[in-house]
């Protein structure tokens, strides 16, 4: 959704839009007053697809409003397995996005910067988990880091620390599945970036780490922060890699998306209550992010 | 190569700057030497795709060298990284970084050199004073003046002192307005600059008002240099000639006549032999109608008008035929002689008014 501006063009037109519809006053008068009605010259065969998507989309959240049990909401809200996987899913993704984050963004720095041998094959690796069905990934951290995975052994072994089926190993699964939104979104937003920035820091005397660290992340942080918001979302909404990785298991793995399946079998009303929190919790997100960055980049 | 010739370049040996940059890239080569004395501002002035840019980030050492040397001050820098150059650039465009206020711009290299913050920062404001910004200290690059902007830039590149100073197009960037006042502020802080500076232009006139050397850039060489009094009056190059508005050609002399290519010969006043560059500036092409028969000029073409152009309060005729030529006249000349383009005239030039020098 970032950076996608759906307006009608009705609305409050900016200075290019302006410019746009003088252009298009002489077609206007061409095809006459229908026209105008029809949503200012949108020909017909783009206006009915287009009108379906938005009730294609609306129409299931709205739903979910209209058979909400509001009656019932506050005792169904006010339980405590509710609030755990609630806490724990909120929990989770922010450490997923901060996992995310301090290693996303240094990698991303590396594929937008420095030429190595492999850069491209490197990139496909790592955007791959983006269209990877979630539970393959699942799949696959757990012959990684399960207890006799190739890793997950030594871990074991050495340290003692085991992944699979614990809160950490949510934690795990939502980052494999989040990060490669976040170094996508600041990949481009260092390609997009001047790099002379950086040069002009080198002739000042700065080695390229404290360029990065004093010039190129100010300059970024804006793409940082709404890769960061995209991997977070994507990590609280993170279903297919937690159940196989990190299991079901209530106020240790269980996060909102597992409640409300769970909850979708035995008690349809909880989980419709639920799903209204995570729709809560994302239309928060997206209206206090969208004037600061979601319409800058 | 004859950059030690200008008058201050025989200083010490070891101080200064002296360089062949020599870089290798896909099809083009650049390949040029460059000598300065402390104190000396030197131009490097050719058209676009000379390789003037890529020449000052050679110096900076953004640009590895394929080959040549770099020495600054005694010191071997060809290998030297960036960040280890006591080299200072002033770029096209200023990059200020849009993040930092002016001040903390101007602080940014001395913070990188282990300055102390505070330290830094009174540094950077004596720098802001000096360049008459100390009330802008506070404001981002973005809310400064194009004059503005670029006068925190050189004192940005200022306070790391470096032993060289690079600046790619200082005035570029200026609308020309501005462009006066800067480029007479920016004569004074060079003047005052005790290092070594180079910049890269490709407006001659801010070459000859900020530089005291002049090295012309041609497709990655050195085609002249020299003064700039020097450069304007002898042109090596067809380039140089159009820039500073003179008419030249390159022939072979014998005696008081000079004959070019294609056939045509002029007449000068000096008596020379061999291969020869004769100039003359366009205002002393003199144009006519008809065939002119009492006329005392030794030097007749028959030429075609190729296209005009209003030049200040003069018109600048392009001409074709035996001889290109630029010819400058007054509008009512232009309008007695019904210039337009395709109509044929005949030029004139006294011998006296063109210059023939060796080639």
């Amino acid at each position: 959704m970032i950076g996608v501006r759906v307006r009608d063009r009705n609305s409050a037109p900016e200075g290019v839009e302006e410019a746009g519809m003088e252009k298009d006053a002489p077609a206007l008068r061409a095809t006459g007053r229908r026209g105008l009605r029809l949503g200012r010259g949108a020909p017909l065969p783009l206006l009915v697809p287009a009108l379906i998507g938005v009730a294609f989309l609306v129409l299931p959240l709205a739903a979910l409003l209209v058979r909400a049990p509001w009656r019932s909401m506050p005792e169904l809200l006010t339980s405590t397995e509710v609030w755990e996987a609630l806490r724990l899913s909120l929990v989770c993704a922010t450490a997923a996005t901060a996992v995310s984050l301090v290693v996303g963004v240094p990698l991303a720095w590396l594929l937008a910067r420095v030429e190595f041998p492999g850069r491209r094959l490197v990139r496909a690796l790592v955007t791959l988990p983006l269209v990877l069905p979630p539970v393959v990934g699942g799949v696959a951290l757990l012959m990684a880091l399960g207890r006799n995975g190739v890793v997950g052994r030594l871990l074991d072994d050495w340290f003692g620390v085991t992944l699979p089926f614990t809160t950490a190993g949510v934690v795990v699964a939502e980052a494999f599945v989040a990060m490669p939104f976040l170094v996508i979104s600041v990949e481009g937003t260092l390609r997009a970036a001047d790099p002379r920035y950086e040069e002009a820091a080198a002739t000042l005397g700065a080695s390229r780490f404290t360029a990065f660290r004093r010039v190129t992340l100010p300059l970024v942080a804006p793409g940082i922060a709404a890769g960061a918001v995209l991997a977070w979302a994507r990590a609280l909404g993170e279903f297919g890699a937690t159940i196989t990785f990190a299991g079901n298991l209530p106020g240790r793995t269980q996060t909102m998306p597992l409640a409300v399946y769970l909850a979708l079998q035995n008690e349809p009303e909880a989980a419709i209550a639920l799903s209204l929190v995570l729709l809560a919790v994302s239309v928060a997100v997206l209206a206090g992010l969208r004037d600061r960055w979601m319409t800058a980049s | 190569m004859t950059g030690t010739g200008h008058e201050s370049g025989s200083s010490r040996a070891g101080e200064g700057l002296d360089a062949r940059l020599v870089v290798e890239r896909d099809a083009f080569r650049l390949d040029v030497a460059l000598r300065a004395a402390p104190g000396d501002v030197v131009a490097l002035l050719g058209p676009n795709g000379a390789g003037k840019t890529t020449a000052l980030r050679a110096l900076a050492g953004l640009v590895p060298l394929s080959a040549g040397h770099l020495l600054l001050d005694g010191a071997d820098l060809a290998r030297t990284p960036p960040e280890a150059r006591p080299v200072g650039v002033v770029f096209q465009d200023y990059l200020l970084f849009p993040h930092l206020s002016a001040l903390d711009n101007v602080a940014f290299g001395p913070r990188c050199r282990k300055v102390p913050k505070a330290a830094a920062r009174a540094q950077a404001a004596a720098w802001l004073e000096r360049m008459g910004l100390a009330a802008h200290a506070a404001s981002r690059p973005r809310r400064l003046s194009g004059g503005q902007a670029q006068r925190v830039a050189l004192a940005r590149a200022l306070a790391t002192r470096p032993r060289l100073l690079l600046l790619d197009e200082p005035l570029a960037a200026l609308d020309a307005r501005t462009r006066l006042d800067v480029r007479a502020r920016l004569r004074h802080h060079l003047a005052d600059f005790e290092a070594v500076a180079v910049l890269v232009t490709h407006d001659p006139l801010d070459a000859m008002v900020l530089a005291d050397h002049l090295v012309v850039i041609e497709d990655g060489r050195v085609v002249q240099e020299g003064g700039p009094a020097d450069i304007a009056r002898h042109p090596r190059s067809d380039y140089i000639a159009r820039l500073v508005g003179l008419n030249l050609y390159k022939g072979e002399a014998d005696g008081h006549t000079v004959r070019f290519d294609g056939g045509p010969v002029v007449t000068t006043t000096e008596e020379l032999t061999g291969p020869v560059f004769v100039a003359f500036p366009p205002g002393a092409v003199t144009l006519h109608r008809e065939r002119p028969t009492g006329s005392s000029a030794r030097n007749l073409w028959r030429c075609e008008v190729a296209g005009l152009e209003t030049h200040g309060d003069q018109i600048r005729a392009a001409l074709t035929g035996e001889l290109p030529l630029a010819a400058d006249l007054t509008t009512i000349a232009a309008a007695e002689l019904d210039l337009r383009p395709g109509a044929t005239v005949w030029a004139t030039v006294k011998a006296a008014q063109t210059h023939a020098y060796p080639a």
